[in-house]
């Protein structure tokens, strides 16, 4: 059972940091969250070894704000595209910024 | 984070960016509040502070005391404080009963004593089989307990979470709380494993 660091990337660490923050806030309830984790981590849907647990993290995360009305799935990975776009535009060693999206849809 | 020439994202970082971007867009929760608990995650909580707690625990029968009775609190007075909200209760093991932790429903953990909980505390394996077999599951883990021993499960949820006090090894009498502590492994404060005997350090 390896288990040095228990992130692989930053952006695990980011997902439950912002499932964190949503509670701390009072945005989401702690068993809200849990019952919409928990609906992605049970047999069927989780992988055995439980490597996929971040996975369900960020999956639950874009659930609930779709169901609270706080963003579409659609907008969210239209949002996503946007960010993977304006990654590849960024000159390598500059700070990457949603702005760089070349053909970032109708925002501002 | 690579070394490419191009600056490409992997699909789950834009994935949580997105999110973020949303949250912080729209007033829901602060950039620097989610910085800070990445913070925390990766300096502040750890199984040490749990074993330090244990470790008092042995050391010291009034704060064992205090822990048996209000574990959140006695937790508190060393530092280590979960969300508010969620509660903590402290299960002693003794030669007639040994406690497990599990998560049925997600993945509850006391990450404030424990940090962050081990991929297996997340399968779906452990969580279904630690309620149905859970002298299977020990044995799993090279944990074998006396035919008489009672192993009683403790299902964590959002609101309640428990920390095992593992039993004290023998010849450890002279051992102060830091050397106490190297003794107190994450896996006996889940339950799956026993306090370390002196010498046998891992």
């Amino acid at each position: 059972m390896g288990d040095g660091s228990v992130f692989e990337q930053p952006w695990q660490a980011q997902a439950l940091a912002m499932a964190q923050a949503l509670q701390d806030a009072g945005v989401i309830s702690p068993s809200e969250w849990s019952q919409a984790l928990g609906a992605r981590r049970d047999a069927a849907n989780a992988a055995p070894d439980g490597r996929d647990y971040y996975d369900s993290v960020v999956a639950a995360l874009e659930e609930l704000l779709a169901r609270r009305g706080i963003a579409s799935k659609s907008a969210l990975e239209a949002l996503s595209q946007s960010w993977m776009r304006a990654a590849h535009a960024t000159r390598h060693g500059q700070p990457i910024e949603l702005d760089n999206d070349p053909v970032r849809p109708g925002r501002r | 984070m690579g070394h490419d020439h191009d600056n490409d994202l992997d699909p789950m970082t834009a994935r949580v960016r997105a999110l973020e971007t949303i949250l912080v867009e729209k007033g829901l929760v602060e950039a620097a509040a989610i910085d800070a608990i990445v913070e925390t995650y990766e300096h502040k909580v750890g199984p040490r502070n749990g074993a330090k707690v244990v470790a008092k625990a042995w050391a010291d029968p009034k704060f064992a005391g205090w822990l048996a009775e209000d574990a959140t609190a006695a937790i508190a007075s060393l530092g280590y404080t979960g969300r508010q909200g969620e509660h903590m209760r402290a299960v002693f093991n003794s030669p007639e009963q040994h406690h497990l932790v599990v998560c049925t429903l997600c993945s509850c953990y006391p990450w404030s004593v424990l940090g962050l909980p081990p991929v297996w505390y997340k399968s779906p394996p452990y969580r279904s089989r630690a309620v149905i077999d859970p002298r299977g599951v020990l044995a799993e883990f090279g944990v074998e307990l006396l035919a008489d021993t009672q192993i009683r499960v403790w299902d964590s949820t959002a609101e309640l979470r428990y920390l095992v006090v593992p039993m004290r090894p023998a010849g450890t009498e002279n051992l102060d709380e830091e050397g106490l502590a190297d003794l107190v492994t994450r896996d006996s404060m889940i339950g799956t494993g026993l306090a370390l005997s002196p010498g046998a350090k891992a």
